[in-house]
């Protein structure tokens, strides 16, 4: 790999490969295009009027910066560490994912293109390429697995009253990972007039690079702020992972800075040890699906296994081929956090700090509930709260025995 | 990263039965038919029936699917049937026992494995190789490993003597074609429509133009495939293309021939060689 000596930011290479992971295994109808979004990012990249134009729609369309804020009242329950939120929460449509979709977007319109495809397995993305594209009056396509359309349907309702198509995907288990093979599927077959804006930092390169380039933003940010408010870096990062986006967007502007330990939080489902689980850094091995190699949960004959989790965004057996390198350098640490464990940071976080978390980042709040007692007061944490509850309302409720 | 070209000299020996098969084929002044199947489609067993008598039904070439939970460019005739090979519990081991059986019944019939990555990474390059060749197989599909990915599969397997069939599309433009050609042996494979397989039907005339402009390109012998499901198109194909290739019409036959619990009925194996017997007769028409 083509990298300067003692930096971690430096990848991909040319051929997208992070180390070993990464790459582009797709099929060849589809390769003319993957190399024309790769040369329109580059062409976007080298334009000053591009950044420009993501900073606008960041700053007054999807209302960043977000906050950094001091979580006061669970740092004094937890009796330890000094806790931070990264307020991703707050971003326009409830996520992160707003950030990468404008991104996408924007570059879509440069190329011309008129429709644009997704997938989706909580929603949040989908929600957020039904936004953008309403805004730009460009036609809109959401693939999700049925189970999933099944489990959100106030996500669904959204997508459809913002003027997307939602097309529920039976094949295979019905889940986010079905959903991204029918979109790959659609976009083979109308590669002349499509785009396909990827929801995490896996799929072929140059989509690892590109979406974890757009959410970087987090990171960049937390930094200032923190410098701001502290004087000083954090001392540990805490994001979840399901595909990796929000956590590698907060992670990467970090990676050089050798102080600060970094932890990434897969869905361990009901226990890794139950084989019903979403962490695929964990549990998994090397393999190829989606147009990358990375870390996947599969069978001893390289068939993929679904995942679980109580977390329609995590429950993917993949994970961006960046977190797989990170994870081999020995940079980024990746644990895990059990269903039941999200489920009490929910109610935790909801009771003590008045923001109810999506699914999502509960499980990164798990694992700061776990190791912040241990930690000196004057130990900085900055967590990533990426995603809002309020999709996640009937699912939990479902969880504590109440009815809506 | 796109890998150099490799020298003649590089590619191991291979069987050579695909060349001595469209050698045959062009003494014979006729195109040739390629049928396509699952392994372990509805099971082993009926798989293996089925494959023993394609030769004898007119199937010139056999490729084989190598099942996979995740096959992003097939359509839903050729996923069903993989996932109904692997719930009757077939594996990558299976799948090279059964190409061995078909070898030992046919000695000339090409054999071409054709499928997804991952379970051959997962089984280990270097073994499925030296196995694919000691079980009689002769080429490799690889639907998800394009000219930029050489390095994992199609040179090891060249070296290895087996012909690595790549895939051109009609969104293969003249940039594109030589990195698409270059260590592409055996033949080529063109992709007659955008999108997955089994799901529109082929236009005669766009795919004609284009099999005459990759004949200005290559000396290998072109097979057209997607779309087609009858004599006529197998007839129209085999006009200006060495062979072509029927798939998803034959996964449905025999998919028509399962009873409600997907278990194969009477007569299936004899319907779906009559059918390949009629596309066969395609080949021998004009």
């Amino acid at each position: 790999m083509n990298e300067i000596p003692n930096s971690l930011r430096t990848g991909p290479d040319e051929g997208g490969h992070f180390g070993i992971f990464g790459g582009r295994f797709v099929a060849e109808t589809l390769m003319p295009l993957i190399l024309e979004v790769e040369q329109a990012y580059d062409a976007a990249r080298a334009d000053p009027s591009f950044q420009d134009e993501i900073d606008y729609y960041a700053k007054h369309y999807i209302g960043r910066p977000s906050p950094l804020y001091h979580a006061a009242r669970l740092t004094e329950h937890l009796g330890g560490a000094k806790i931070y939120f990264k307020r991703d929460e707050l971003n326009h449509t409830g996520s992160h994912k707003a950030n990468n979709v404008m991104g996408q977007i924007l570059l879509a319109r440069r190329m011309g293109k008129t429709k644009i495809i997704a997938e989706t397995g909580a929603g949040q993305h989908g929600v957020a390429t039904a936004t953008a594209c309403a805004l730009f009056g460009l036609e809109c396509k959401v693939f999700m697995g049925a189970l999933d359309v099944e489990r959100q349907q106030p996500n669904v309702f959204r997508m459809k009253l913002l003027g997307a198509e939602v097309v529920p995907v039976t094949s295979g288990r019905s889940t986010l990972k079905d959903a991204m093979n029918e979109a790959l599927r659609d976009w083979v077959a109308n590669v002349e007039d499509t785009f396909y804006c990827i929801g995490t930092v896996a799929g072929p390169h140059p989509y690892p690079r590109m979406v974890r380039d757009f959410q970087s933003v987090i990171g960049t940010e937390a930094k200032e702020q923190m410098l701001e408010a502290e004087g000083r870096l954090p001392d540990t990062l805490v994001a979840c992972i399901g595909g990796g986006s929000n956590a590698m967007g907060l992670f990467h502007p970090f990676l050089d800075d050798e102080g600060v330990r970094i932890i990434g939080v897969e869905a361990a489902g009901e226990g890794v040890e139950t084989g019903h689980h979403a962490a695929s850094l964990t549990g998994g091995r090397p393999g190829v699906l989606h147009g990358n190699r990375t870390y996947l949960l599969q069978d001893a004959d390289g068939q993929i296994q679904e995942a679980h989790s109580i977390s329609a965004g995590l429950d993917y057996p993949g994970i961006g081929p960046e977190h797989s390198w990170l994870k081999e350098r020995g940079r980024v640490e990746y644990v895990s956090a059990t269903d039941r464990d999200a489920l009490a940071a929910f109610e935790l976080c909801s009771r003590k700090e008045g923001i109810i978390p999506a699914l999502e980042p509960a499980h990164a709040l798990a694992h700061v509930i776990k190791i912040a007692p241990g930690l000196p007061a004057d130990h900085l944490i900055c967590m990533n709260l990426c995603g809002r509850g309020d999709k996640d309302v009937h699912t939990v409720a479902k969880h504590f025995g109440m009815e809506i | 990263m796109t890998a150099e070209p490799i020298a003649a000299e590089d590619f191991a020996p291979d069987s050579g039965r695909i060349k001595a098969r469209f050698d045959r084929l062009r003494a014979e002044g006729r195109g040739g038919l390629v049928t396509f199947l699952t392994a372990g489609d509805p099971d082993f067993d009926t798989s293996l029936e089925i494959l023993k008598g394609l030769p004898g039904a007119g199937a010139d070439v056999i490729e084989l699917g190598m099942p996979f939970t995740d096959p992003m460019a097939d359509g839903p005739a050729i996923q069903a049937a993989g996932l109904r090979a692997l719930k009757a519990g077939q594996t990558m081991v299976k799948t090279l026992e059964l190409t061995r059986a078909l070898r030992e019944s046919d000695a000339e019939v090409p054999i071409i494995l054709m499928g997804y990555y991952n379970p051959i990474y997962s089984y280990g390059v270097e073994r499925f190789l030296a196995d694919a060749r000691a079980a009689g197989v002769d080429g490799l599909i690889i639907v998800d490993l394009p000219p930029e990915e050489d390095d994992e599969l199609c040179l090891p397997a060249v070296r290895a003597g087996l012909n690595f069939i790549r895939l051109a599309t009609p969104t293969t433009d003249a940039k594109r074609l030589p990195a698409v050609l270059r260590n592409t042996s055996g033949f080529l494979y063109y992709v007659s429509i955008l999108g997955i397989t089994g799901t529109k039907e082929i236009d005669d005339a766009p795919v004609r133009a284009a099999v005459e402009r990759l004949k200005q390109h290559t000396d290998l012998p072109i097979a057209v495939g997607f779309g087609i499901k009858t004599p006529e198109q197998v007839a129209a194909i085999c006009e200006n293309a060495e062979a072509a290739v029927v798939g998803s019409a034959i996964v449905r036959r025999l998919e028509q021939g399962l009873d409600a619990e997907g278990k194969p009925t009477p007569g299936l194996a004899r319907d779906v060689l009559d059918y390949v017997a009629s596309l066969a007769e395609g080949t021998r028409r004009g």
